[in-house]
């Protein structure tokens, strides 16, 4: 889960690591009373959990009351990267010198915690390890004894930061390193953490995600995760447990487990379709199960039809056979054509239970796919 | 010949009282495996279906000869108990449990380190060797004794592949599920390295998925090290950047690091044909046999 900027600035400023000065507001009379108080210049920076809101008008720098509102007006209701802006913030603009980077994020390969400092602050840190990797100092922490003073200090210099404010810097890794460690981060950073005239340092964007598995031990942040700006499908989906992602094309998607799920995305695309979304059930589902998972699928409206694939290991045939034709039941007209594949535990008990007036069955996942994607494009 | 589990493998389940844990030792003991102990914290003298119950690790260790573990752990407490496994000490540890939290797993992954225990897993369908005997949830039914080995990241797209290849009559050695997650024990290069050693396995299908850099290695290693022919198969060439697709280590990051097609890419230049549907791969395996 992404925290928001201003949340990730909350904690990262209750952590003692300096942040400017700025304020939340949700309307455009909050935004211009929150420039007026954090004072000129100032930036207004919207309040969606993406990448790249610069460069897509989500920030607007001004430099005064009217400039203020007209950005707030910009801003509050746009549609960013797909997701609506409810908030903006409103933060006092910083004279910086240098621009830098400090990161912790976990190392998959290595299994371990990585610090990573660069004085290539400001830009997408991404592309400055692809094109220049040297220009990033790594430091593999040991989970089981955590960061130690001297592994932040050697980060910090190895990446050639200023002296001046080099003891500063190291003090914000190993801050973003404790906080990785009691929040439960995956990812941490601060990108760029400006160096002021007069040697100081001031986190002027705030990056952090934590990680879902362990939401249950921090409550906290839990709650933070309810403030969600997401897609409403995707909040709906959530509300009844399944991983599901929204994509962009008319082919609904229906399956268990990840692996075999992304497997039929592929094949939508590999037989000239495209996939509307991933809709997992998870293991083990029963009937009412099923019935939520096409309600949540028929309730994105550019889908044409909806391919169910269930390979059983744990989920039974029979349970996912009953939940499509109670969920397909209680409608006079279906939405869209549904094509049902079912292999594995109790498939053949399924495939009997089916109600084929209803549902198109196939034996294949291949042809299920193909019948499918022939149906998004109006074939019969 | 098989990898990491045959009929002789003495097997202890934790997590056995639980309500899967309970659903899957009756299926493992139907399937034959050896199930010959559980553990459980404060449960210890109970019986599960003729399975005696201990309450550590060790406990059931010593009493019942156990050297493999399957675990059924909820998420909260399963690193502890994979702890505890590592230290009974036991020769494979396989956790099925998903949703571990991340940090937990990096304290596990340095633990599992400096032993000479193989974890699989977690978040992972388990390990079979057919005929001989089923760690996890796997549905035994669907495998055949034969001459592929089998490793892969997701637990259903496995059965999708096992079913055709055992509906054409290609058996498997072993089938390996070495899970979801981004911090995992046994990998693909580990994996591939016990199957190239078994004599027995004369063809490898490896499923792969988005998110890391695993396959990548693992073509290097099939590259440099491996005689033993191996089909391949990447998962989520339609995933977009920066959306976890159901495996919390199933992720592009935005830069575009562990993308299908840096993976597929790979292990072409390695030499590994990759299918482009389930069917595809097992195609390539029939050529090699």
């Amino acid at each position: 889960m992404k925290l928001h900027e201003h949340q990730a600035k909350e904690v990262f400023a209750d952590a003692g690591i300096p942040v400017p000065e700025s304020r939340l507001a949700a309307t455009v009379e909050e935004a211009v009373e929150a420039a007026e108080a954090v004072g000129y210049p100032a930036a207004v920076k919207a309040q969606v959990r993406v990448g790249g809101r610069g460069k897509a008008g989500g920030i607007e720098l001004v430099d005064g009351a009217d400039e203020a509102r007209a950005a707030a007006e910009d801003i509050l209701g746009m549609e960013l990267k797909g997701l609506h802006v409810d908030e903006v913030l409103v933060e006092a603009v910083v004279d910086f010198v240098d621009e830098l980077y400090v990161g912790v994020t976990m190392d998959r390969g290595a299994g371990e915690p990585v610090a990573m400092v660069s004085t290539r602050g400001g830009v997408d840190i991404e592309t400055v390890d692809a094109e220049e990797p040297d220009a990033i100092a790594r430091e593999g922490v040991d989970p089981v004894f955590g960061m130690q003073p001297y592994e932040a200090r050697k980060t910090v210099y190895e990446a050639g930061v200023d002296r001046a404010v080099a003891g500063d810097v190291a003090s914000v890794v190993r801050t973003l390193y404790e906080l990785w460690d009691d929040d439960d981060a995956t990812e941490i950073e601060v990108n760029p953490l400006m160096v002021t005239a007069d040697d100081g340092v001031v986190a002027a964007d705030a990056v952090m995600n934590v990680d879902d598995d362990a939401l249950f031990r921090q409550p906290d942040l839990a709650e933070s995760a309810e403030a969600a700006d997401g897609d409403d499908l995707e909040a709906k989906a959530d509300d009844y447990g399944f991983d599901y992602v929204r994509l962009d094309g008319d082919v609904g998607i229906v399956g268990n487990g990840a692996g075999l799920v992304m497997t039929t995305l592929d094949l939508v695309d590999h037989y000239g379709g495209a996939p509307a979304n991933f809709l997992d059930i998870g293991g083990g589902a029963k009937a009412e199960r099923v019935a939520n998972a096409l309600e949540v699928v028929f309730a994105d409206d550019s889908v044409e039809a909806v391919v169910f694939n269930i390979f059983g290991g744990i989920t039974r045939g029979d349970e996912v056979a009953k939940g499509i034709n109670e969920a397909l039941a209680q409608f006079d007209e279906i939405p869209t054509p549904v094509v049902v594949r079912l292999a594995g535990t109790n498939a053949e008990e399924g495939m009997e239970i089916l109600n084929t007036e209803l549902v198109t069955v196939e034996a294949t996942l291949e042809s299920a796919v193909q019948r499918a994607v022939d149906y998004a494009e109006g074939e019969t | 010949m098989s990898i990491l589990v045959d009929s002789d493998s003495r097997v202890v389940v934790q997590g056995i009282t639980g309500g899967e844990g309970k659903f899957h030792t009756r299926q493992m003991i139907e399937y034959g495996t050896n199930v010959v102990a559980g553990a459980v914290p404060g449960k210890g003298g109970q019986s599960v279906d003729g399975v005696s119950v201990y309450d550590t690790v060790a406990g059931a260790a010593r009493a019942e000869d156990a050297d493999t573990s399957v675990v059924f752990v909820p998420p909260a407490f399963a690193a502890d108990a994979l702890l505890e496994a590592l230290d009974a000490p036991l020769e494979l540890v396989v956790a099925i449990t998903e949703g571990i939290p991340q940090q937990d797993m990096a304290t596990v992954y340095r633990v599992a380190g400096e032993t000479d225990t193989h974890l699989v897993g977690p978040n992972c369908p388990g390990v079979i060797t057919p005929g001989e005997a089923k760690l996890g949830i796997l549905p035994g039914n669907i495998f055949a004794d034969g001459d592929v080995g089998l490793v892969s990241r997701s637990g259903t797209l496995t059965y999708q592949v096992v079913d055709s290849l055992t509906s054409r009559g290609l058996g498997q050695t072993t089938a390996v599920g070495i899970g979801g997650d981004p911090i995992i024990g046994t990998d693909f290069v580990d994996a591939l390295e016990l199957f190239e050693a078994d004599p027995d396995t004369r063809a490898v299908v490896m499923c792969g998925e988005i998110g890391g850099e695993d396959e990548e290695e693992a073509a290097r290693y099939i590259d440099e090290r491996m005689d033993t022919p191996v089909a391949g198969f990447i998962a989520g060439r339609t995933a977009p950047p920066g959306k976890r697709m159901g495996h919390a280590g199933a992720i592009v990051s935005g830069s575009g690091t562990g993308t299908a097609e840096s993976k597929i890419d790979a292990l072409n230049d390695a030499g590994v044909p990759v299918g482009d549907t389930p069917e595809e791969v097992v195609d390539r395996v029939e050529d090699f046999l």
